[in-house]
């Protein structure tokens, strides 16, 4: 086993372990944080496979944004700050079954792909991945269209959480 | 070096807790928790397609950006939603908002 095999699994053993916290754990304050935890396996798994910009994206928007936002909705909905009652609802157990069906389903799926022991082909000498993706995100002729797309949702879902949450008087 | 396969698992795991995160939790804010793990399980397997294809081709890189944007679209909305919910209702649990069940 090599060195790099060794830090994919300790990753991924961290990231799922904190990812398991993150829906099992009753306080939700606690939850939140073990989601940051998540994210930011998930930000050394990009890091891994060489996606330096989105492990950047990912701690910053993801940790530093979205959980942030959690954090502050777990705090703005709670009378005080220990949770009652169970965490789970009657049906959990429908919940976990359809979990490890889906999870089943898609190892027996991806069992039977050809394409998957590949390993990774080097990076070219001299790409920059990260020109690359930039030069991508705004080219007529690559994605500047799903990207100016996806700039407009974001704006829209914006203003309409600002209009959902406004308080009328 | 690791193989495409584990990166493929690895993801299908996190996406398999948060689908249960998102089927069993009573609280609102926590079944958006759920619906984040499934969006990042998502991106690790752009990101490693992307890396054991052509890396060439930056569609993966790209559309990882894409649903970075409709994580954060999707957790202004919901979470907007939860604290109207609660202004008005002064719960989060999801079986009490029921205002819409006939």
């Amino acid at each position: 086993m090599t060195g790099e095999q060794i830090i994919f699994l300790l990753v991924a053993l961290f990231t799922l372990g904190s990812g398991f916290m993150v829906v099992t754990t009753s306080n939700l304050v606690h939850a939140a944080l073990w989601l940051v935890a998540t994210l930011f396996g998930v930000a050394v798994a990009f890091a891994l496979l060489n996606a330096a910009f989105l492990a950047v994206v990912q701690v910053v928007v993801y940790i530093g944004a979205i959980a942030i936002l959690f954090i502050f909705a777990v705090m703005l909905t709670r009378k005080d700050m220990r949770d009652q009652g169970p965490q789970m609802n009657r049906n959990w157990w429908v919940g976990a079954l359809l979990s490890v069906f889906t999870f089943v389903g898609l190892f027996f799926l991806l069992q039977g792909w050809s394409g998957l022991s590949k390993t990774a082909a080097d990076i070219p000498a001299g790409f920059d991945s990260i020109s690359e993706l930039g030069n991508a995100l705004v080219s007529p002729d690559a994605y500047v269209l799903p990207f100016e797309v996806a700039s407009v949702l974001l704006v829209a879902a914006l203003v309409g959480a600002v209009y959902v949450a406004f308080n009328r008087k | 070096m690791v193989p495409l396969s584990w990166y493929l698992i690895f993801a299908a795991l996190l996406f398999s807790i948060g689908l249960f995160g998102v089927l069993s939790r009573r609280n609102a804010v926590a079944i958006l928790l759920g619906i984040e793990l499934m969006l990042n399980a998502v991106n690790i397997n752009l990101a490693a397609f992307w890396r054991y294809g052509d890396v060439l081709q930056m569609a993966g890189q790209v559309f990882a950006i894409v649903v970075f944007a409709v994580a954060a679209a999707e957790v202004a909305v919901g979470l907007a939603l939860v604290i109207s919910v609660y202004r008005r209702r002064n719960t989060v649990v999801a079986d009490e908002i029921d205002m819409m069940k006939w």
